[in-house]
């Protein structure tokens, strides 16, 4: 047993009315790679939070280090065992430069009250260059890229004696090179004997990485098993607890007439030469890694980002997109990428999230909001989509992120558009949610609507359209037809030219 | 030397020479030694109270109060002064213990409450100047000892003019160029001072990082607290009168200074540098005014056009920065 880093035994944790976790088992052993993974509220963040000490597990609970018992298990005391965790949003300070942003952990746990400036760039030089990154030392981290973030993140772990790094989706904003670059820090810090313990989504990724792998169900394990031992397919069924069958999917196209063509769209700096048509009741997948210029085009389609060149025809007549106002008379729509800050207002009910697009259609002879109409168009969508809410007066931070998507998805088919551009639909929400949007996407282009779905997830697009664009670098670089194409064409293409 | 020109600093820095230029080319009077000591020395009130809202503002909170607590200090000490005479050590201790004291109400209210600090200091805004009325009846108090007054004459050094009249550089001058110092070095060169801007930044990764939040906000808000018990000291050495009514309203033009100077409402950023020539924007405005004739009224509305201008100028140069920058390595 002496290989064990970390023993956790009968973790449990109840929240008022929800029991987070459930007599859970876990270890990790020293220097290994260890994944762990579940849907949305199978309790991995609780889980993450009780290794970090942020939050104290129920009674029953054992947890050892190192072959030591610990009880009022504290924050400090994760942080004096070598634990370090790397939360998704990263913890750093915006407003200070990188090497201040790396040495101040350890300036606190050192109790210095004065600052050397001179220790502090050496402290912050000595962590770089252990995992061999050089990144300017005085730039704000709010100005440098997001990888280079958590670079200075993971330098910032690395400045005290780590025996155990915790990342929290760390790969959620990467892009492949960049993975590519994080995998390589992470097997490096393994050959010190660091163990990495990942959260993630990405199930590709996982397997990638990972020695072993553990999944999480509704507060409880299922299971901890080596990674050479599973496939996506097998995981999927283990944090879903049935099994997801993924079809394939064609939508038929409505009308000779292209509802869209772009020619030659061009903004500096964006995307160049993007040419492509959509017909009505098509499904037109474009991927491409993060910062090829996709979600660039959707924003000049929807007019916050316009092109400075080209020409846009909307049912055959010649249109210009200058602002969301023009985009939304066509009828164009766009659900963003990222929902909790652009798609939704957090704090706010259901219902009052709902009619926000269409509150002019909802509106009395005295030009008030008739509340009739508010709450017959609000019960339609929640109906429709099957939103599940406990009430329509919830805040929507309540939901689940698969609940939350469909808000976002409901608010903009309320406006009943005729080109709906979802971009990355399906981030960050749980394999089952996954396939009921999927189905509701379907829906909406058997009722013609033509959608254009962005996303970098190579199979949700094969599986779901007619055609798929491959963007890279701002331009197309291949057009693929559905039927005639396979996954793993397509993402050979990517990686190759990535 | 680029980098600095990037700065928000150096646009007010301009403002700063061109404003100078105008006024001296309209009235010479006011690029003299003897103007510039007497700005320094009447505006140090001001700069003191703009050190502790600097504080304040770098660790992502405001303070509304401070008059109030400066006016309570000021008005405690007077009345100690004119009923005991009083001796040079308790004439500052008293304001400096009174300052810290309300200062440490206002984070405990923020901090045990999770009140945000604008309401929370506001209300006290209202408390700690109500009690004072209504103790003091708003009667304004007369007849400081002597030595207080010799006190707020001393200068580090006296030069005549060509009237034979006397100026020079006002000890309260320098207690503020002290205390710009000391603020700088806490700020600059201390744990705790990084840990105010790294709380500004992002409050939830300072908690994380280790830092002491509880104690990090009592000492901001104490040393706010100290600098209005101060400065309210120093008022009264200025006008050598004590009046309940006399600092209340100026919570706004201290703000408005410390935000020209580059401090963001929103925390994390801001220099004792910034502060300082902010400071001296709204000293040379209002003293500008009066050498060109200008009438007062008008004050108001220039200090306000001056904020509105400044601060949009720095959004939108960071914002055609922003437009610079590539979002795709287009091939």
């Amino acid at each position: 047993m002496t290989d064990v880093f970390l023993s956790m035994k009968n973790i449990s944790k109840r929240y008022v009315g929800v029991q987070a976790l459930d007599g859970v088992d876990f270890e990790i052993r020293k220097g290994e790679i260890h994944c762990l993974v579940g849907e949305n509220g199978s309790g991995k963040s609780t889980l993450i939070k009780i290794i970090s000490g942020a939050v104290a597990p129920d009674d029953s609970s054992e947890i050892m280090i190192d072959g030591q018992p610990f009880q009022n298990y504290q924050a400090i005391d994760s942080i004096h065992k070598g634990i370090e965790v790397i939360y998704q949003d990263l913890s750093l300070f915006p407003n200070l430069p990188v090497a201040e942003n790396i040495a101040l952990s350890q300036l606190i746990s050192e109790g210095d009250r004065l600052i050397n400036w001179k220790d502090t760039q050496s402290i912050a030089e000595k962590a770089m260059a252990r995992i061999g990154v050089k990144i300017p030392l005085d730039a704000l981290v709010e100005e440098i890229a997001i990888a280079d973030q958590q670079l200075v993140a993971i330098c910032r772990a690395l400045t005290s004696d780590v025996k155990l790094l915790i990342m929290d989706e760390p790969t959620s904003s990467l892009t492949k090179k960049e993975v590519d670059a994080l995998f390589e820090v992470v097997k490096d810090m393994q050959s010190h004997g660091i163990a990495t313990l990942f959260v993630s989504h990405k199930l590709n990724e996982v397997l990638q990485i990972a020695e072993r792998v553990t999944v999480l169900r509704d507060g409880k394990i299922v299971g901890t098993f080596p990674s050479n031992e599973l496939d996506d397919e097998k995981m999927t069924m283990l944090m879903t607890g049935k099994k997801v069958e993924y079809t394939k999917y064609l939508a038929e196209i409505q009308g000779e007439r292209p509802l869209l063509e772009v020619k030659n769209l061009s903004k500096r700096g964006n995307f160049k030469d993007i040419s492509f048509r959509i017909y009505p009741g098509e499904i037109l997948g474009i991927t491409g890694l993060l910062g090829s210029g996709r979600t660039e085009l959707a924003l000049a389609l929807f007019g916050v980002n316009p092109a400075d060149s080209g020409e846009i025809l909307f049912d055959g007549g010649q249109v210009k997109i200058r602002f969301i106002q023009d985009a939304t008379r066509l009828g164009i729509s766009y659900v963003p990428e990222n929902r909790l800050v652009q798609g939704l207002i957090m704090p706010q009910p259901v219902h009052k999230n709902l009619i926000l697009t269409i509150l002019s259609k909802l509106l009395n002879r005295l030009g008030l909001i008739d509340s009739h109409k508010m709450q017959d168009s609000v019960q339609k969508w929640v109906n429709e989509l099957a939103i599940k809410v406990p009430s329509l007066d919830s805040p929507v931070q309540t939901l689940s992120g698969g609940n939350q998507q469909r808000v976002v998805l409901a608010k903009w088919i309320a406006t009943a558009p005729k080109i709906l551009i979802l971009d990355g639909p399906t981030i960050g929400i749980d394999v089952a949610a996954k396939s009921a949007i999927h189905e509701i996407i379907r829906n909406l282009a058997k009722e013609g609507i033509a959608i254009l779905l962005i996303s970098d997830e190579v199979p949700e697009v094969f599986q779901n359209c007619n055609r798929i664009l491959v963007m890279h670098k701002g331009r197309f670089i291949a057009e693929y037809d559905a039927a005639q194409t396979s996954i793993e064409e397509i993402q050979n293409l990517i990686n190759l030219s990535s | 030397m680029k980098k600095f020109f990037s700065r928000h600093e150096a646009y007010v820095l301009m403002v700063i020479v061109i404003l100078s230029i105008i006024i001296t080319l309209i009235n010479p009077s006011f690029f003299t030694l003897e103007n510039l000591f007497d700005l320094f020395k009447s505006y140090s009130y001001l700069g003191i109270f703009a050190i502790g809202v600097l504080f304040v503002l770098i660790s992502g909170g405001i303070d509304i109060s401070f008059s109030a607590i400066a006016t309570v200090a000021m008005y405690a000490m007077a009345v100690y002064l004119i009923r005991f005479g009083g001796n040079i050590f308790l004439t500052f201790l008293i304001p400096a213990v009174i300052g810290i004291g309300l200062g440490m109400i206002n984070a405990s209210i923020i901090y045990f409450f999770n009140i945000p600090s604008i309401i929370t200091t506001i209300a006290t805004l209202n408390i700690y100047y109500g009690i004072l009325v209504v103790l003091s009846g708003g009667k304004w108090l007369y007849g400081l000892p002597d030595w207080f007054r010799q006190f707020a004459e001393l200068r580090a050094f006296t030069l005549t003019n060509a009237e034979g009249g006397q100026y020079g550089l006002s000890i309260i001058t320098v207690m503020w160029f002290v205390i710009l110092l000391i603020a700088w070095l806490i700020l600059h060169y201390t744990l705790l001072g990084r840990g105010i801007y790294a709380m500004g930044g992002s409050p939830p990764s300072a908690k994380r990082a280790g830092f002491n939040i509880l104690f990090q906000q009592m000492f901001v808000y104490a040393f706010m607290g100290l600098m209005a018990g101060i400065a309210g000291m120093v008022h009264a050495m200025l006008v050598q009168t004590v009046a309940p009514n006399a600092i209340v309203g100026k919570e706004l033009d201290v703000i408005a200074a410390v935000v020209l100077g580059g401090a963001s409402l929103t925390g994390g950023t801001g220099t004792i540098f910034g502060t300082i020539l902010g400071i001296a924007l709204i000293a040379i405005l209002s003293n500008g005014m009066t050498l060109m004739r200008i009438p007062s009224f008008w004050y108001n509305v220039i200090i306000g056009l001056v904020v509105i201008i400044s601060v949009s100028f720095s959004v939108y140069r960071r914002r055609q920065r922003e437009k610079q920058t590539i979002l795709v390595e287009v091939e």
